[in-house]
């Protein structure tokens, strides 16, 4: 051994090389730490780009309102100074500011998105706009005026205050419409008001998805605590078997199983058709099963049971049987020792379980969409109805964002709870 | 676990009352299908009655008795409805000979504990018929598609002919429909080009991070880990709003690129959850072990690392593929027409044109899930064993 001193003057331990050993550890263990860092980075990116980045997105979009103000920039500067509760339509200029603006639009052929836009706060608009862009691009600009009474013949609705408050309150940049659309309300001349009665839907469909989640999740428990007992307390070659009823339907696609319940749950279907043969129902009074929230509850919960088992499984295999023993040993009977000595202890299995079935309950849309029928579907179907069919964007993007607000902080809820570390699957 | 108890023979004021109930149940389900539950539960109770007496006489040896009684409920099953109630008779007296011989000589009480009162070992077995059917809701819908799918109507119901056992009934149409309508076929054909690409993708991503993510000194690391996590929780409806809008914008939208992109990200969470989990039990010393006998980082990973949390790596790339190959709201939502995937030609399937193919390509599916479930249990017994977690 070549003998390099141990200490240097300072009294400080040093390494082989002869750098200081607190340093000489410092930098390993940042090393370390970076090729940790660049095995994660590629995935983080990825994650980044192709899922966060989507996420914030559509947040974005919830507030976002820009096609207007940057489409019609002039009309909406000299609205500003308009007060639509004077009672008077706004000035000529804006008018002619108006009659400008929108001969660029249509040039660039956005009039018509205008028009949409504009016709979700105040149905009608849409085809005003559109029969404007007929005529208002032969118009010649600043030569034609006046134009407000040009607009008043082309069609009466420019001579509704309505329509200019509609403009004037969407014409910022950015906007809280689509959230107080999402929670049944609207902006009117003071503020946020309260939609009329029989346009409220978003309320009751939060609502009704929520009851219908806790319902889904309520059945799980109910059903999948005696399973996961019964698995946890046989012995393991025949729970391993059991097992297996529990995992096929956990492997099988979610189509597979919704076309199943369309199967069994139909008028003519196999449920319905054992009930008439066995004579528990008459056959001219067969259950109604499916397209309503009787469907959607039987599916889902078949759909989502595994999700509840597993965790549960896991927990009360870690439970001991000798504390029940002891428990009945010391004079309790069986009820006390299940519910004062077992039952807490498996409470963490409950709690994992049902988290993880309301998350998931809370955002199905596939399900909902084929046994539920009009009374039985979720909010997110609502929200695939925005942007698949009304195209309504922003709406859509707004209760996504309520909806991903509920489900982050039940997230948050389950990493304190269970630890996203501990998820295991199968 | 339980000690055994030793077994007597029981009195006939249990066996045959008990007995009897059971046949008044039975009786009631039957009695109603004929037009009359009250008759059906007085026969039923009488017809099993004597049959319990006359097990109880101990006249004739078991094993014949019970083929009697089964022979005997069979028959009477045919005469009054056919060839499906023959099969349902035997079953019926199948169970009625195995219950009665079951009671009678105590067989109930051999596995469990010989301490419990008679009202626990009622409990105990009451449990049992309700997990029992608790299981049954579990695989009914499952096992109730595959014959459906032999149908040769176009119902999704059993026809007269199929409930005969007529061989008429019955067809393999669909499955020919499945396998030649090109709808179908080019359906399977994408299913097919894009779950290998997309699990390939978050596989070696998601290996690569669960590997940085194990070691012991990672900032962030549970900030990460509920980042790459959350495409599982995050509803599949905001994942693909977010998606349609975004890759609209960046221009991959209807893409093959667009789709797999979005199926790797949907993939990644279960290839992270199953590899970390195969790395908990990781002993970081081989690797040390290798590097000081002069492998290079990437020799190591392949010869020692590799091997040893292959099953994890697997069993994530399952799960990955079974995620793309199952996917069908996003596909919805940022595919196009010509990446029609199969569960979305499903979806669209069961919305418009209800035709049974989809149950001959569910029957399929079901088929590719019980592969998928085998070598994932298989895989994991197998990781088990290389860590010396089961003794087995």
């Amino acid at each position: 051994m070549t003998s390099v001193p141990d200490t240097d003057a300072a009294g400080r331990v040093l390494s082989a090389d002869g750098t200081p050993l607190k340093q000489s550890l410092n930098r390993a263990l940042r090393r370390q730490k970076l090729r940790a860092l660049a095995l994660i980075a590629p995935l983080l990116i990825f994650v980044l780009v192709s899922f966060v980045a989507p996420i914030l997105d559509m947040l974005f979009r919830s507030v976002e309102n820009q096609l207007i103000s940057d489409n019609l920039p002039q009309t909406v500067v000299i609205l500003e100074d308009w007060d639509p509760n004077s009672g008077e339509l706004p000035s000529e200029a804006v008018f002619e500011a108006f009659a400008g603006d929108l001969q660029i639009a249509i040039s660039k052929k956005v009039h018509t998105r205008i028009g949409s836009r504009l016709n979700y706060e105040k149905p009608g608009i849409s085809s005003l706009f559109r029969k404007a862009g007929r005529q208002v691009k032969k118009w010649d600009i600043p030569n034609d005026g006046p134009y407000k009474e040009k607009f008043a013949d082309l069609n009466k609705g420019f001579a509704d205050i309505e329509v200019w408050r509609t403009i004037k309150t969407y014409s910022g940049a950015y906007t809280n419409g689509y959230f107080l659309n999402s929670i049944d309300m609207q902006k009117g001349a003071d503020g946020a008001e309260a939609r009329p009665e029989n346009e409220q839907i978003y309320i009751t469909l939060f609502i009704r998805t929520l009851i219908m989640s806790l319902a889904i999740t309520s059945l799980c428990i109910l059903l999948g605590y005696p399973v996961a007992w019964i698995l946890a307390n046989l012995p393991s070659r025949t729970a391993n078997l059991l097992m297996i009823l529990v995992l096929l339907p956990f492997w099988t696609s979610l189509l597979v199983r919704t076309s199943a319940w369309k199967v069994m749950l139909q008028d003519q279907g196999v449920v319905n058709e054992v009930l008439v043969w066995i004579g528990l129902v008459a056959d001219d009074s067969r259950l109604a099963l499916i397209n309503n929230q009787t469907g959607t509850i039987i599916a889902m919960t078949h759909i989502l049971l595994p999700f509840m088992i597993l965790p549960l499984y896991s927990v009360m295999q870690t439970i001991s049987p000798t504390y029940l023993r002891a428990a009945k040993s010391l004079g309790a009977t069986d009820w006390t020792a299940f519910w004062r000595v077992y039952f807490p202890q498996s409470i963490p299995g409950i709690g994992a379980g049902s988290i993880l079935v309301f998350i998931l309950s809370i955002g199905y849309y596939i399900t909902p969409e084929l046994v539920g029928g009009t009374k039985g579907v979720f909010i997110s179907n609502r929200i695939a109805f925005h942007i698949l069919s009304s195209l309504n964007w922003g709406l859509a993007a707004a209760l996504g964002t309520i909806l991903l607000v509920v489900v982050m902080a039940l997230y948050w809820a389950y990493d304190k709870i269970v630890g996203i570390d501990n998820v295991k699957l199968g | 676990m339980v000690a055994l108890t030793p077994i007597s023979r029981k009195p006939m004021s249990f066996v045959v009352p008990t007995v009897a109930a059971a046949g008044a149940v039975a009786g009631i389900f039957v009695g109603a299908a004929q037009g009359s539950s009250l008759l059906g539960l007085l026969v039923g109770a009488a017809l099993l009655a004597v049959i319990a007496v006359i097990v109880m006489q101990d006249i004739l040896p078991e094993r014949m008795m019970k083929w009697i009684v089964t022979a005997g409920f069979a028959i009477a099953g045919f005469i009054l409805a056919g060839l499906p109630a023959l099969i349902i008779g035997a079953l019926f007296g199948w169970f009625f000979g195995w219950f009665a011989y079951w009671l009678f000589e105590g067989r109930y009480r051999g596995k469990v504990a010989p301490y419990l009162t008679s009202g626990q070992v009622l409990w105990h077995f009451t449990f049992r018929v309700i997990c029992g059917a608790i299981f049954v809701f579990l695989i009914t819908p499952i096992l109730v598609v595959m014959p459906l799918s032999f149908n040769a109507q176009d119902f999704f119901t059993f026809t007269q002919e199929m409930l005969r056992f007529d061989p008429a009934g019955y067809s393999l149409k669909h499955y020919r429909d499945f396998l030649t309508n090109p709808e179908w076929t080019n359906a399977v054909a994408n299913s097919l080009r894009i779950a290998p690409v997309a699990t390939l993708l978050s596989v070696s991503l998601g290996t690569l991070a669960a590997i940085g993510l194990s070691q012991s000194h990672v900032p962030g690391r549970r900030a990460i880990m509920a980042i790459l996590i959350s495409p599982m929780i995050v509803p599949l409806i905001i994942s693909a709003t977010g998606m349609y809008f975004f890759y609209a914008k960046i221009g991959i939208i209807g893409t093959y690129w667009g789709v797999v992109l979005a199926h790797t990200v949907l993939g990644i969470p279960f290839v992270i959850i199953t590899v970390t989990a195969t790395l908990v039990g990781f002993d970081n010393s081989l690797t040390r072990a290798a590097a000081n006998m002069g492998a290079g980082p990437v020799k190591t990973f392949f010869k020692i690392q590799m091997p040893l949390i292959l099953p994890g790596v697997i069993s994530g790339g399952l799960f990955a593929f079974i995620t793309s190959f199952d996917e069908v709201v996003v596909v919805i939502f940022i595919g196009s027409a010509k990446l029609q995937t199969l569960p979305w030609q499903m979806f669209t399937g069961l919305r418009e044109q209800i035709s049974p193919t989809i149950l001959a390509a569910a029957t399929i599916l079901v088929g590719i899930s019980i592969i998928l479930l085998t070598i994932v249990e298989m895989l994991r017994r197998r990781s088990e064993r290389l860590r010396g977690m089961s003794p087995a």
